[in-house]
C-alpha cells in the first residue's frame, strides 16, 4: 500500500485512546493510552477501577471526594436485588438457559426504562440542569413537566423522574445512601437534596428513589445527562450477572412462573373446531 | 372485561392489588391445550394468517390482509438491505466475525436499529410530523409555515434529508409496488410529495427519504404513530441477518480489521499516575 492510499485511509478519531503498534504485527498494540496515562505499563496497580472508569469519562483523574462519591453510588448500585425488574430480566435469562450475553442484554434492555431505569436518570439529570439547587424551579417543574414529544421512541413519563410513584415513604437504604454521600465533601446538591427530599417528596407525591440520588450524584460530579446514562446502566449489572447465574444453577422449576397468576379476560374458550 | 386499569389504588396497595394477579385481554398459553391472541384461538382461528398478519394483528387488534402485505413489502423493498456496512447490519456482521451468536447478532442489530440518523426515531418521527402537518395544514397554515416550525423546534424534519446521499433510491419501487397495491394515491402520501416539493426548492434542499414515504404510507392506512413504531421494530431483520452471515463463512477477525495507525489520536500527551 502507498504512503498516499494509507493517507486516506478512514481512521478513528479519538480523545480518549492513543496506541502505539509492536514492531512485529501492525494490528496489535505494544501500547495503550488512556488519556495520556500508559494503561499496561503505569496505571495497571497503581489505579482503582473507579477511578479507571473516572478516567476514561472525564479524561483527568478524580479528586479523592470523587472518587468517594462515586465509589459509593456503584456500591449502592451494583445489586438492585432479585426483586428488581432488570435483575429478573437476567434470571430469566438464567433460569432459560439462555446466553450469559442475554442475560446482562434483558438487564440493560429493562433497566434502560422511564421507571427506575437509566432513562429515568437521564430526564432527572435535565431536571437537575434545569433546577440545580432553586427550590422554586423543582416545585415548577415538577407541576409542569416538559412537554412530551410524541415522536420519540422513549413512551412519556408516567410520574417525577427520580421518585418512585409506587413508594409509600423513603425507604431507609435510599435515606442511607443519601446520608452517606452528603457527608463527602463538596457534595453540595446532595446535602440540598437532603435538606429539601420531604419538600419535594411532597410536591411529587412520592418518595424520592434510588434513581433520584444517581442523578444527584452524577449531576454534583458534573456528568452529563447521556454520560449518566451510560454509568446507571453499567453499574447495575454485577447483581444482575450473579443472580443470573445462581438461577441458572438452581434451574426453572425453583424459579416463579405465575402459573396461577393470570387470568386471561378475553377468552374464547375450548374451540370446538377440529 | 379488565378491571385492573380502573383500579383507584396507589403505592403499595396498588402493587398488593397486582401481586399474583396479571388480568389480560392480549393472550395466553393454556398448557397442553391452547393459545389465545386477543380472543381468539391460535389453532383454529389464527391458523391461516401470515406471519405479518399475526404480528399486525398483535399489534392493532385488527385482521387487515392487504396492510400486512404492505408493511412487508415495504419492509421488504426498503429496510431490509443486506450491506454489512450499515450501522446496524455492522453490528451482527461484527457480531460474525468474532464468533458470537446469531440471536445475539440479530438482538443487538435491532436494538441498534434504534437510531436517529436511520432507523426507528425517524420512522416514528415522520408519522408523527405527518399527522401533526395534516392537522395543520387543515387549519389554513402553509406548507411554508409547517415545515419552517418544525425545523425551528427540532433543527430537522423527520423523514426529509438522508446521510451519506440526498437520493433515495427506494422511493421508485416503492412507488410501483404501492401502485400494485393500489395504495399509492392517499392523501399523506400526497402530503409527504408537496413538504418535499417545498424542501426541494430551499438552502436545505431535502429530498424525501423512505421514512417518510413509509410513514405517510402507514398513515393512510390509519395507522397510530405507537402501531407503527412497534410493527417496524423488526423491519431491519432481512438486512442484519445476512450480514452477520456473510462474516460467519470467512476466517474469524476478518471483517474490517483495523490496525494501529487507524486510530487517529487527539488525547494528550503522554503522562504519569500520580497517586
Amino acid at each position: 500500500m502507498s504512503s498516499q492510499d494509507k493517507k486516506d485511509r478512514e481512521q478513528i478519531t479519538t480523545k480518549i485512546w492513543r496506541e502505539e503498534a509492536e514492531p512485529d504485527n501492525p494490528f496489535a498494540a505494544t501500547a495503550s493510552y488512556c488519556a495520556g496515562y500508559d494503561v499496561y505499563g503505569d496505571l495497571l496497580g497503581k489505579v482503582s477501577f473507579i477511578e479507571y472508569l473516572w478516567l476514561l469519562f472525564k479524561l483527568d483523574p478524580p479528586s479523592k471526594a470523587q472518587v468517594r462519591t462515586l465509589e459509593g453510588l456503584a456500591v449502592a448500585l451494583a445489586n438492585p436485588g432479585p426483586r428488581d425488574a432488570s435483575v429478573r430480566g437476567a434470571m430469566n435469562a438464567g433460569v432459560g438457559g439462555s446466553t450469559h450475553a442475554a442475560a446482562l442484554i434483558a438487564s440493560i434492555s429493562i433497566g434502560a426504562g422511564n421507571l427506575g431505569g437509566a432513562r429515568e436518570v437521564f430526564t432527572a439529570m435535565q431536571y437537575w440542569q434545569q433546577c440545580g439547587t432553586d427550590i422554586d424551579s423543582w416545585i415548577n417543574i415538577i407541576k409542569n413537566p416538559p412537554l412530551y414529544d410524541t415522536g420519540d421512541v422513549w413512551p412519556e413519563m408516567e410520574h417525577t423522574p427520580g421518585f418512585d410513584p409506587n413508594g409509600a415513604s423513603c425507604p431507609k437504604p435510599v435515606r442511607q445512601l443519601l446520608n452517606h454521600l452528603a457527608n463527602i465533601e463538596h457534595n453540595d446538591e446532595l446535602i440540598w437534596l437532603q435538606s429539601n427530599r420531604l419538600l419535594l417528596e411532597q410536591q411529587a407525591q412520592s418518595p424520592l428513589s434510588f434513581s433520584g440520588i444517581a442523578a444527584a450524584t452524577f449531576f454534583t460530579l458534573d456528568f452529563k445527562p447521556e454520560e449518566a446514562e451510560m454509568l446507571f446502566l453499567l453499574l447495575r449489572l454485577p447483581g444482575a450477572a450473579a443472580h443470573a447465574l445462581e438461577q441458572e444453577r438452581m434451574g426453572w422449576n425453583r424459579y416463579p412462573f405465575f402459573g396461577a397468576g393470570l387470568t386471561l379476560t378475553d377468552d374464547p374458550g375450548p374451540s370446538t373446531k377440529k | 372485561m379488565n378491571t385492573q386499569n380502573n383500579t383507584s389504588l396507589t403505592g403499595p396497595e396498588l402493587l398488593s392489588h397486582y401481586e399474583d394477579n396479571w388480568q389480560t385481554a392480549m393472550g395466553a398459553w393454556f398448557p397442553a391445550e391452547r393459545v389465545v391472541l386477543r380472543g381468539k384461538d391460535l389453532f383454529t382461528e389464527l391458523n391461516d394468517y401470515s406471519w405479518m398478519e399475526y404480528i399486525l394483528f398483535a399489534v392493532t387488534g385488527k385482521h387487515n390482509p392487504r396492510l400486512a402485505k404492505i408493511i412487508e413489502g415495504l419492509s421488504l423493498l426498503t429496510t431490509s438491505y443486506p450491506d454489512p456496512r450499515l450501522w446496524n447490519n455492522r453490528i451482527a456482521a461484527l457480531a460474525g466475525t468474532t464468533r458470537s451468536t446469531g440471536a445475539l447478532a440479530v438482538s443487538a442489530g435491532v436494538a441498534a436499529s434504534e437510531a436517529t440518523i436511520y432507523g426507528l426515531k425517524p420512522i416514528k418521527g415522520a408519522l408523527n410530523f405527518l399527522y401533526q402537518a395534516a392537522e395543520k395544514k387543515k387549519q389554513g397554515i402553509s406548507i411554508e409555515a409547517i415545515v419552517k416550525e418544525e425545523l425551528k423546534a427540532k433543527r430537522c424534519i423527520s423523514g426529509y434529508g438522508r446521510p451519506l446521499t440526498d437520493e433515495d433510491e427506494r422511493i421508485a419501487p416503492g412507488l410501483r409496488f404501492l401502485a400494485k397495491m393500489d395504495a399509492d394515491k392517499g392523501e399523506y402520501l400526497k402530503l409527504a410529495f408537496e413538504i418535499e416539493d417545498y424542501l426541494k426548492g430551499t438552502r436545505y434542499k431535502f429530498k424525501m427519504n423512505i421514512a417518510a414515504f413509509n410513514a405517510a404510507t402507514a398513515a393512510d392506512a390509519g395507522m397510530t404513530a405507537d402501531e407503527y413504531y412497534h410493527t417496524s421494530t423488526i423491519a431491519f431483520i432481512g438486512g442484519i441477518l445476512p450480514s452477520h452471515l456473510s462474516t460467519l463463512s470467512k476466517p474469524e477477525g476478518t471483517f474490517y480489521p483495523l490496525s494501529v495507525d487507524r486510530i487517529n489520536s487527539t488525547s494528550v500527551t503522554k503522562r504519569s499516575w500520580v497517586n
